[in-house]
């Protein structure tokens, strides 16, 4: 796929909760390299959207492709091609507690990309080197700091090799020195010309990092636009507020 | 009356070794129904989970008691005629079945459903997910409600003396009826239930350390 070309597609995208409609007709696209920041306050819709793009909630109306393949239904051959293509990093981590740094990393290797054992465990040696932790390969989830335990799990969906990854919140949960850590990390992988769409509080990365910056409002795209120009110049009165509290 | 003597203790020592036995039994035939059981608690499927749900319903809402006479008496009628070792480990195994069905539904619903999100969007498929991600978390949180439920096990296998199966507090019983020393005999009946349980109730907390241990 070229660059420039959309590797995301959200067409609106429509998503209810019972009678609460979160997201009411939510459309962009990303292209690829492109970095994405969602922006907006709590309940503003931004993490559910993200949820629909991982195929973790469905959507009640529009649609979202990704790399030219539907989100699909679980079980399915575009549900496949999507865990394929997408990589998820979650807000609490979500390593898996019983099992190694480097065991977190080559299961999905081992078990999904049917690599070999030590095929995956080079591949794991590798990713952790992307992400600065190549000394914490035998360690167990809780022996690590916060911003560690976030680091290897950008590194353990990195693994796979995704086209896009998406970062919910990532360092909603960690204090401000781990933050860096983890936001140094993101920041190397989109110079790398990594895909990304990033849920996040942490204005100071959207404005450096990003790309295009989306602005999220009562569950619809209120603002988007190249981060420069919407930063300096922001057409409603939600986004100035918004900007305004942040700083 | 007869003098109590060292045959009488060796005899309830090896009346227990049917204690053990049929706990053992009780716990085997309980784990491998029960395990499926907890698993279809947990389906998507509304008639698996239907299906499961009012299995567990019923056996907990009936004595362990009831179910023994039914398969050993009920089924004799019905010219089923059991051993009452086949009986009761039948009895228990349906009894069992149901409760560590419902403990092992609840130790797996315990494992957050983010394990769930995250290993689905490494694209696990269900089955990898309950082997590799949730069931290896489960069987920690598991594991000391299931020996709490195993010495509940070994100490109400004593119902099966209904059966005419002769177990530890049966022989207790037995011993008692031909040398009337009843606080002797029981006390060391119950010494010997003791032996069994305490163990048990050691290994579970090595275990739960040991678990703690390596994560």
């Amino acid at each position: 796929m070229p660059a420039g070309e959309a590797v995301v597609c959200i067409r609106d995208v429509v998503k209810e909760f019972g009678p609460l409609r979160v997201l009411d007709g939510v459309g962009f696209e990303v292209t690829r390299g492109q970095t994405v920041a969602v922006v907006g306050r709590s309940g503003s819709g931004k993490s559910t959207l993200l949820r629909c793009i991982a195929g973790l909630e469905t959507i009640q109306g529009g649609d979202i492709e990704v790399c030219g393949h539907p989100v699909g239904r679980p079980g399915s051959a575009a549900r496949a091609q999507l865990r394929r293509d997408v990589g998820m990093v979650f807000q609490s981590y979500n390593l898996f507690p019983h099992l190694t740094v480097e065991r977190n990393i080559t299961l999905a290797l081992t078990l999904v990309k049917k690599q070999s054992r030590e095929e995956a465990k080079g591949r794991a040696a590798e990713v952790l080197g992307l992400v600065g932790l190549t000394d914490k390969i035998g360690a167990y989830p809780e022996q690590l700091s916060g911003g560690q335990q976030q680091r290897v799990a950008i590194a353990r969906s990195l693994a796979l090799q995704p086209q896009v990854m998406l970062f919910d919140e990532v360092t909603s949960a960690l204090d401000p020195e781990l933050t860096a850590e983890v936001l140094g990390v993101m920041e190397s992988l989109a110079q790398r010309g990594m895909t990304m769409i990033s849920v996040t509080h942490e204005m100071g990365f959207a404005r450096r990092v990003a790309d295009l910056v989306v602005f999220m409002h009562k569950g619809k795209v209120w603002e988007i636009g190249p981060t420069q120009e919407l930063f300096a110049n922001p057409r409603t009165a939600e986004f100035r507020q918004f900007v305004g509290s942040e700083l | 009356m007869i003098q109590l003597s060292f045959a009488h203790v060796v005899y309830l020592v090896e009346a227990a070794r049917w204690t053990v036995l049929l706990s053992l039994i009780a716990f085997a035939g309980g784990a491998l129904v029960g395990l499926p059981l907890a698993l279809m608690r947990v389906s998507r499927s509304k008639l698996l989970r239907g299906l499961a749900s009012a299995y567990i319903q019923i056996v907990q809402g009936t004595p362990l008691l009831i179910v023994l006479f039914l398969s050993y008496f009920g089924l004799g009628i019905m010219g089923y005629k059991l051993d009452p070792l086949v009986a009761a480990g039948l009895s228990f195994t349906v009894y069992a079945a149901a409760f560590l069905g419902e403990i092992w539904r609840g130790c797996i619903e315990a494992v957050p459903k983010t394990q769930w999100e995250a290993s689905d969007c490494l694209g696990l498929n269900p089955v990898q997910q309950y082997a590799y991600v949730i069931l290896p978390q489960a069987v920690r949180i598991a594991t000391p409600p299931t020996v709490g439920f195993m010495v509940q096990i070994v100490k109400n296998t004593s119902l099966a003396s209904v059966i005419g199966f002769v177990e530890l507090a049966r022989a207790g019983q037995i011993v008692n009826n031909s040398t009337f020393e009843p606080f002797v005999i029981f006390a060391v009946v119950g010494v010997i239930y003791f032996a069994i349980c305490y163990p048990l109730s050691v290994a579970s907390r090595h275990l739960e350390r040991k678990a703690n241990a390596g994560r």
